[in-house]
């Protein structure tokens, strides 16, 4: 194969595992659920365990649903790789002529497709459950849009990591939400900034900043630990 | 200086001291272990090959 | 690229197993030595602080032990790098026994941040930039453990680790700005505290010399872990059977 057919030929294999990640996932549509309830529920817990007062649930608002929404995306990486390793569909594709890396991108932008972008359509309404401004809303929405993909991409290689192995689960936390911290006090802070009726720019180029060294280095290295937990 | 004097640290003995103490504690403990890591997987790999020798006797006779 | 024949010769675990026991005891004779002058002109020779009296002494704790916190996970992510990519088992094998060294000054810079804090902070523990860094880098260490500890096979516990070590690499700038801007966002009155325009020489040179005996500190406990787990790790071959035959009681 010349290299531009060798490119073309990859390109389709994208789209294709892109559509075959979405059609299975809308066959278990269910269990997409799952993470968001979580989120919802977490986000209630609050104020029940704080207090109802408005004042002091708006203040505590930004840091909330987004420590919940990261709690969310990472419970969400289960279904990631998982049942494609059990069935030896991730092995087929690692053997595959294509970038591995490439391969992993789509799955991981399949994932987020069904994951990350019900939790941001979910986002207005803890929104109002914790009494957070439109302002506050639209920056909440604005950060879980660049932030999310971030969380998927990192988390990835944690998922890849920790996959063969008997309770990975609480591993991958403790390997991953270190790596989830950035993203948190960048968002965290622009809703912050919003609702104080400042410039939230210079928060979102940071997080658009994180957003592009992760999609270009995390599938990589995804990739090589999925190949570490096939072998 | 006293030697009571250096002891008192101009009233921050707890803290010096204390910080001091864990530094020698964690480190010495850090640098002393791998001493009976070493001995006791001698000590493992010891009986481990007696045994090979023993299977090995038995399986020539 | 490929490294020349001798580098894999001199870095075979028979080798290092050697060459390391030579090399234990001039360590610990250089660290001991540094450990008693950088402790007598720490404690004896160099004068009180005018602002924190005699509580800055902690520094010279403090600080070294934060420096081989970083240091350590620098070495951890270079050995483990090489021995992903050139598949040389010691180098795995350095970056594998490192993090215990790692996390335990990693713990102690805490643990005397915290100490140094109450005198002059008047709490144990503030959100500074530097103790979140510093806690956050725990963090890491013990995730690193607790990896390397859950996969069985230590060929793939160092190939999963190094990857693992060269993200944490990759984002530890960015935690660490991350949380400076955080802090400074959030409070502005207690930064600083540790901060000094400039040391005066007769309180640097306790501190170079305790930083370089930590160093010395390490290059003998890290050879010393490694001993031990090369014996475990190639008990098949002949030569560790001869190394434990030949071991007195």
């Amino acid at each position: 194969m010349s290299a531009p057919e060798q490119i073309s030929s990859t390109m389709g294999a994208f789209i294709a595992l892109i559509k075959r990640d979405l059609m299975l996932s809308y066959r278990h549509r269910n269990e997409l659920l799952n993470p968001l309830l979580f989120f919802v529920i977490v986000v209630t817990l609050f104020p029940l365990g704080v207090s109802p007062e408005k004042q002091l649930l708006q203040t505590m608002a930004p840091g909330v649903i987004w420590v919940a929404a990261l709690l969310a995306a990472m419970l969400s990486l289960d279904t990631l790789f998982k049942s494609d390793y059990e069935d030896g569909t991730l092995e087929q594709m690692m053997l595959s002529p294509h970038s591995n890396a490439v391969l992993v991108l789509a799955k991981i932008i399949s994932h987020w497709l069904v994951t990350g972008v019900p939790i941001i359509l979910m986002a207005p309404l803890l929104g109002l459950f914790m009494f957070l401004p439109w302002d506050g809303i639209a920056a909440l929405m604005l950060t879980l849009l660049l932030g999310t993909p971030v969380l998927s991409l990192v988390g990835a290689i944690g998922m890849a990591l920790t996959l063969g192995l008997n309770r990975g689960g609480m591993l991958l936390s403790l390997l991953v939400l270190p790596l989830y911290i950035p993203v948190l006090i960048f968002s965290a802070s622009a809703v912050d900034a919003s609702m104080a009726g400042l410039d939230i720019n210079g928060q979102l180029y940071f997080l658009g900043a994180l957003l592009v060294l992760s999609i270009t280095l995390a599938p990589l290295a995804a990739a090589t630990s999925l190949k570490i937990s096939v072998e | 200086m006293s030697p009571s004097e250096f002891f008192h640290m101009g009233g921050y003995a707890v803290y010096v001291w204390s910080s001091y103490g864990l530094a020698l504690v964690l480190l010495g403990w850090v640098l002393i272990s791998p001493v009976f890591t070493k001995k006791s997987i001698i000590k493992e790999l010891k009986m481990k090959y007696r045994q090979q020798e023993r299977q090995r006797q038995e399986d020539s006779r | 690229m490929k490294l020349p024949a001798i580098v894999h010769k001199f870095s075979s675990p028979k080798n290092f197993y050697t060459m390391s026991g030579k090399m234990i005891p001039w360590f610990m004779w250089s660290f001991l030595i540094t450990l008693f002058a950088g402790l007598y002109y720490g404690l004896f020779v160099a004068p009180p602080d005018y602002q924190q009296g005699e509580s800055y002494r902690i520094m010279y704790i403090h600080v070294p032990a934060a420096w081989m916190s970083m240091f350590i996970y620098m070495v951890m992510a270079i050995s483990a790098s090489v021995g992903l990519i050139w598949r040389i088992k010691t180098a795995d094998l350095m970056a594998s026994v490192s993090a215990p060294i790692g996390a335990a000054f990693t713990f102690l810079a805490l643990v005397t941040g915290s100490l140094w804090g109450k005198p002059m902070w008047g709490t144990y523990w503030v959100w500074d930039a530097r103790l979140t860094s510093e806690l956050i880098l725990l963090f890491l260490y013990l995730g690193f453990i607790a990896l390397q500890a859950a996969i069985e096979d230590p060929r793939n516990a160092a190939r999963a680790g190094a990857v693992l070590l060269i993200v944490g690499v990759v984002n530890i700038p960015i935690i660490h700005y991350s949380v400076e801007w955080w802090s400074t966002l959030h409070q502005g009155a207690t930064v600083g505290k540790f901060d000094k325009p400039s040391m005066h020489i007769s309180m640097l040179i306790p501190l170079l010399v305790m930083a370089t005996s930590f160093k010395l500190y390490y290059a003998a406990s890290v050879l010393m872990r490694a001993r031990g787990e090369i014996l475990r790790r190639e008990q098949n071959t002949r030569w560790v059977k001869e190394v434990v035959e030949n071991e007195s009681k």
